[in-house]
């Protein structure tokens, strides 16, 4: 205590007179003190406001003042949220165990490649580095109607009917999620194949020693070892399709969602009732109905993680 | 041996066409950016006659320029940012003892329950209070320290020796030299794994900056090239050539770096 008193006079007294391990917790608070200025500004006093928001009816024009649960009762009977709600799941639904499954397959035969393995490895990652906004407008361009467009030129050299893709109500959302998936490979067969390397080559061989077909491998050594690594991926994919937005908002951006709101998910209603509408406070709400969903599925996970 | 062989065959000759398959839209972005106007829907992967002048054309007019230089200098300085915060702050809960440590380590990793779309309204009404619309550190402030990058060093310094550490506080260094010139040397793959995941993940944003920018002049490559298409509108010659310039560098960083890159995913998606 004395030495508080002396601190001005004998500064590096003082610092000289600490055990070791006093000067260790002022270190890391030091090496804290910026770090944690940041996440109390910039992660949690806004998360607090984002669920004060929600219960405010805040317009760019007018301050926000409060008015309960008004903006999650409106949500709740806005048929466009529920549309936005379903559309958000499907890409959910058909994105996850799509994408999944490819990539599973490719990397457990990948895995056995030698010849020109990372070429190969390679091509499957090359679209996970591109930037979404634009490959967005390669997809969109390959959608188009003949003679622009290149799926349906093919298709139509084939004597193929044409497909209206992006303008259709039922193809579009498919046909949106395409490039989320394509992008997205590459990164999950680098998962799978790590997983699966890190099976130890000791199990397979006291299975084949016992006479196990390729496929009781799969099922009964591969697959449950690769549990870790298939929730992880489940996880991580089932939130990027949830928060799907890049692809969506630049395949379409003369109706960004449609055709009719067919192809709109959450995070874009999110965007355009904040900034087309300036529904700040609306907008704050359906921000809350995402993260309780994300909320969800991670408790899931960790529930899954722990019964291992 | 010999009965596997023409299995082995089928499945390479299978996976090579997929991959084929996997990288024909940047094959078709390339090859179309190369092309004027007239060979736009001749489906040719190689141009009859190649072009440069949608490039000429594109950077010449500057504003692509701009966005690029825009984009490299928000992606580099965020990643310099985490890469020093992240494992700043991951170090010292990985080895430093004292009491908060653990408090510390559950708030901040409990921030990735957070989804940044909650957080982007009140990040927009910060923004817009301080004056950082339309300025680079609007665009940067949120992502300058990430939970996930502070977990992910965390992990690694939990792995260098505690010997090292205690050796260079006898030879009498400081904490902070201990950490920058011993310990960091020490995790540099999971450092470059960051690294690039920030980059990546920075070069390619493009919810945040669509919303906090306003002028032209402040646009990144993404939100940029978003809205030149639109004015664009079916010139798809002079929109592929845009999407490459968005695309190539993050391509060709690849072919340079392809073994660390595949090797920090690994890392990242195994330790995350």
């Amino acid at each position: 205590m004395s030495a508080v008193t002396h601190r001005e006079a004998a500064t590096g007294g003082l610092w000289s007179r600490m055990s070791l391990g006093q000067k260790q917790v002022i270190w890391a608070w030091g090496f804290l003190a910026v770090p944690l200025l940041f996440y109390v500004v910039i992660r949690f006093w806004p998360t607090f406001q984002a669920f004060y928001l929600s219960v405010t009816d805040w317009t760019i024009t007018k301050p926000a003042s409060f008015v309960g649960l008004e903006n999650y009762k409106r949500l709740v009977a806005d048929p466009l949220f529920w549309q936005v709600f379903r559309n958000t799941f499907m890409y959910l639904i058909l994105g996850t165990p799509i994408s999944l499954l490819i990539s599973f397959v490719v990397a457990y035969y990948l895995d056995r490649v030698r010849f020109m393995h990372s070429f190969i490895r390679a091509l499957y990652f090359l679209p996970f580095l591109t930037t979404a906004a634009a490959m967005a407008w390669v997809w969109r361009w390959f959608y188009q109607p003949v003679p622009i467009g290149v799926i349906n030129d093919i298709l139509s050299s084939f004597g193929l009917p044409q497909q209206p893709f992006l303008r259709s109500t039922t193809q579009a959302l498919p046909t949106v999620l395409a490039p989320a998936v394509w992008a997205g490979l590459g990164f999950q067969i680098i998962i799978f194949l790590a997983g699966l390397r890190a099976i130890p080559a000791t199990y397979y061989e006291a299975a084949r020693i016992d006479g196990l077909s390729e496929w009781a491998i799969l099922r009964k050594i591969t697959i449950p070892l690769l549990k870790p690594t298939l929730v992880f991926l489940v996880v991580f994919s089932s939130i990027g399709f949830l928060r799907i937005f890049d692809q969506v908002y630049n395949i379409n951006t003369n109706d960004p969602g449609g055709p009719l709101n067919s192809t709109k998910p959450l995070v874009l209603m999110i965007y355009q009732t904040a900034f087309s509408s300036y529904e700040m406070g609306y907008a704050a709400s359906q921000t809350v109905v995402l993260f309780l969903i994300l909320l969800v599925i991670s408790l899931v996970q960790l529930r899954i993680m722990r019964d291992r | 041996m010999s009965r596997v062989r023409p299995g082995r065959i089928v499945s390479w000759t299978l996976l090579f066409i997929g991959g084929v398959i996997m990288i024909t839209p940047i094959i078709f972005m390339l090859s179309t950016s190369l092309k004027d106007a007239s060979q736009v829907y001749d489906l040719r992967v190689i141009p009859a006659a190649p072009t440069l002048d949608n490039y000429i054309e594109i950077l010449g007019d500057g504003r692509f320029t701009r966005w690029f230089i825009n984009s490299m200098i928000v992606a580099g300085i965020v990643t310099i940012s985490n890469v020093f915060f992240d494992s700043l702050v991951g170090y010292t809960l990985a080895k430093f003892k004292f009491r908060g440590r653990y408090l510390v380590f559950i708030a901040i990793l409990s921030t990735l329950m957070i989804p940044t779309e909650m957080l982007v309204l009140p990040w927009y009404l910060m923004a817009s209070q301080f004056g950082w619309v339309d300025s680079y550190w609007g665009i940067m402030f949120p992502g300058m320290m990430t939970a996930f990058g502070t977990f992910l060093m965390k992990q690694f310094f939990e792995g260098v020796p505690d010997d090292f550490i205690e050796a260079a506080r006898i030879d009498g260094l400081n904490e902070f030299t201990i950490w920058w010139k011993i310990a960091m040397p020490l995790v540099t793959p999971a450092l470059s794994a960051l690294a690039i995941f920030t980059f990546l993940g920075n070069w390619t944003a493009f919810f945040w900056p669509l919303i906090v920018t306003t002028s032209a002049e402040l646009y990144t490559l993404p939100v940029g090239l978003s809205s030149f298409a639109v004015e664009q509108s079916i010139q798809w010659e002079k929109i592929m050539t845009g999407a490459s310039i968005a695309t190539l560098p993050t391509l060709l960083i690849f072919l340079f770096l392809q073994r660390y890159i595949v090797r920090g995913v690994m890392l990242a998606g195994l330790k995350g």
